[in-house]
């Protein structure tokens, strides 16, 4: 099973630092950690790959540094590392990253699965697997924590929600998304360390790609960042008591004049 | 202090500190009161390669080197000593062949204990023979192709958790010291049973048995090197595995001083962490520097067996010896640190001095190691 994992390279705390100029990430300092949840996703694929062998392909989007996420994936268990690195992809939004990564992704061949993480700790717009999928035209399943049954041609998965959970049956290939319910991801053994030490990763820019300029980087993204801010706490409020009816009518009333105000 | 280490021994020393942190750290507490053999981390350290670092590549272990072996040790045991000690011990099991087997010996038991799908344990002591191994009374008679075991041995790490077992016998009463031979023992062994697990004061993740031998028949394919070789086989694995206790005496220290670093720095009194007292700070200053001593001590024995030293006795028992003194001595100051709050099972910190009194008793108690420090000055002056 050919599987491609598209990972992220992320500060360690969730402190986000946001360059007031430009509105980007300010990643300088601060320590770099592979995106939890693509923990996740690249120890699914290692698993799979141990069921029916094949080859994982891991794949991120980002500065020269995110070398490090792809060689830490490679000690876990994946064969090859791809960086999609250009100044020209700085700056992107979800959608001109996705844009990017599946262009990457038509790049690389035949395969059969992708998988992704639910979301980036520092977006947390959990946009990025969706996106792919639509660019490269093949289904998605969301929020997967768990595969019931794989073949090299289909697979069925427990798609968690809200409430419970869906069983959903998709053809290959496919893009899953999952979450941390699916597995606990491994540590890396010694000989994969010394593998990832010495592997080759491809770097993948612009040039290689011929990707629509239009699309790419801050000016193929729709959305800007226009402020980050931790919104001021709410203090005080006040506390209703008695019988539950007579809360309830109490709140509504509340509410009321606050609508009318 | 920068010990110089390379890229290979940074990175063995970094994933032993993952597993550490991650795997045993968590569970330590849970382990030391149930003490169930601790099984799923022992697996977590076979999948990252941790147990290749005692056997040769040729046989599935995987940059193996002392050094390393020390390395690894060391960061397990600043999480916990116990669980440490099932890891270290199989070590101490798996030596013998390492150094001792043939070809064939080597294939069919180092794969499976490079991986950790099997663990070793190493039994000499019996009741009537601790510190005086000479003692023993277990027997092994030669019977055409077998060999017959009778006796019973006691307080062996691994005991009863442990398929490859390499077991010290007479073989030949008459000869005294040089009557002695190492063989291979399987668990499931007719014959082979196990006595009761021993209630522990520490390292109680372990499991300490009585190995009992009834008549237990044995091919003779499994005796290691050749009769009359037992006691050479047991010396030549101390001289290389005491570095791996003396390893883990100074992770366990390593471990304590940490945890009272960062007790003394959040412990407010007199309106101050009490770290910002004289007292305090001159007692840590001497437990970081007894341990950077006994580091310097144990990697430099480490290097030395990796170097080809023919006879690192003396340098091995000063390791031995010294780490597991400088580990009673720091967990004992790092438990006082705490106060109150040390002698409560809660608090972690008890728990680290109750590991660390076994590493001066056990692979030969400090008294036995000042004896063989003294002997080889001796002897070495007497040229």
């Amino acid at each position: 099973m050919n599987i491609i994992v598209c990972i992220k390279q992320v500060p360690e705390t969730t402190e986000v630092r946001i360059n007031p100029e430009t509105n980007t990430l300010m990643r300088e300092g601060v320590k770099a950690i592979i995106n939890p949840f693509d923990m996740y996703a690249i120890e699914e694929a290692v698993r799979l790959k141990e069921r029916f062998g094949g080859k994982i392909s891991v794949l991120t989007m980002g500065p020269p540094q995110a070398d490090g996420a792809l060689r830490e994936a490679i000690s876990m268990g994946a064969d090859e590392g791809y960086l999609v690195c250009d100044r020209a992809f700085a700056g992107s939004d979800t959608w001109a990253t996705s844009y990017t990564l599946a262009g990457a992704i038509k790049k690389l061949g035949d395969y059969d699965l992708i998988i992704c993480g639910k979301q980036a700790s520092d977006g947390d717009t959990a946009q990025v697997g969706p996106g792919i999928s639509t660019h490269l035209n093949i289904p998605q399943v969301t929020y997967v924590k768990k595969v019931e049954e794989a073949t090299l041609k289909s697979m069925r998965v427990e798609r968690m929600l809200e409430e419970g959970y869906e069983i959903i049956e998709t053809p290959l290939p496919a893009l899953l998304t999952v979450v941390k319910e699916i597995n606990e991801p491994r540590i890396p053994s010694l000989k994969g360390l010394m593998r990832a030490k010495s592997a080759k990763i491809t770097m993948l820019t612009q040039k290689e790609l011929e990707l629509d300029p239009q699309q790419i980087g801050l000016c193929g993204s729709p959305t800007q960042v226009v402020k980050i801010f931790t919104p001021t706490p709410r203090i005080g409020g006040q506390i209703l008591s008695g019988e539950i009816p007579d809360i309830a009518k109490h709140l509504v009333d509340l509410i009321k004049d606050e609508v009318n105000s | 202090m920068d010990y110089l280490l390379t890229e290979e021994q940074k990175m063995v020393k970094d994933l032993a500190h993952k597993i550490a942190e991650e795997k045993i750290r968590p569970q330590a507490a849970k382990y030391d009161i149930s003490e169930e053999y601790p099984w799923d981390v022992l697996k977590a350290m076979g999948d990252s390669d941790m147990f290749g670092l005692f056997i040769p590549e040729e046989y599935g272990g995987f940059a193996n080197s002392t050094m390393n072996l020390c390395l690894a040790t060391e960061e397990f045991s600043r999480a916990c000593g116990g669980i440490a000690v099932c890891y270290a011990a199989s070590a101490l099991g798996t030596i013998p062949i390492v150094l001792f087997g043939t070809d064939e010996q080597k294939k069919k038991y180092l794969p499976d204990l490079a991986k950790g799908k099997k663990v070793g344990a190493f039994a000499i002591t019996e009741p009537e023979a601790g510190s005086d191994a000479s003692g023993i009374k277990t027997t092994a008679r030669k019977e055409g192709d077998y060999y017959i075991l009778n006796g019973l041995k006691h307080f062996i790490t691994n005991g009863g958790d442990a398929e490859t077992n390499v077991v010290i016998a007479m073989t030949d009463k008459t000869k005294g010291a040089r009557g002695a031979s190492a063989f291979i023992v399987e668990k499931g062994t007719p014959g082979f049973t196990f006595g009761k697990k021993e209630d522990k004061f520490g390292i109680r993740a372990s499991s300490t048995r009585e190995l009992i031998f009834t008549d237990c028949k044995i091919p003779a394919a499994n005796l290691l090197a050749k009769e009359g070789m037992g006691f050479i086989v047991t010396m030549r694995t101390f001289d290389m595995s005491r570095p791996g206790v003396a390893a883990q005496a100074l992770g366990i220290a390593q471990g304590a001083l940490e945890l009272a670093v960062k007790y003394v720095r959040e412990r407010v009194q007199f309106g101050k962490p009490i770290s910002s007292f004289q007292g305090i700070q001159w007692m840590l200053a001497d437990m970081a520097t007894e341990i950077e001593a006994a580091r310097g001590l144990v990697y430099s024995t480490a290097r030395m067996v990796d170097a080809g030293c023919k006879d690192v006795s003396k340098e091995s028992a000063m390791a031995k010896m010294f780490a597991s003194d400088v580990a009673m001595k720091v967990t004992v100051d790092a438990l006082q640190l705490f106060g109150g709050y040390g002698y409560m099972k809660d608090y972690p910190i008890e728990k680290y001095v109750r590991d660390a009194k076994i590493t001066q008793i056990y692979e030969g108690t400090n008294q036995v190691q000042r004896g063989i420090i003294a002997l080889k000055i001796i002897k070495e002056m007497a040229k």
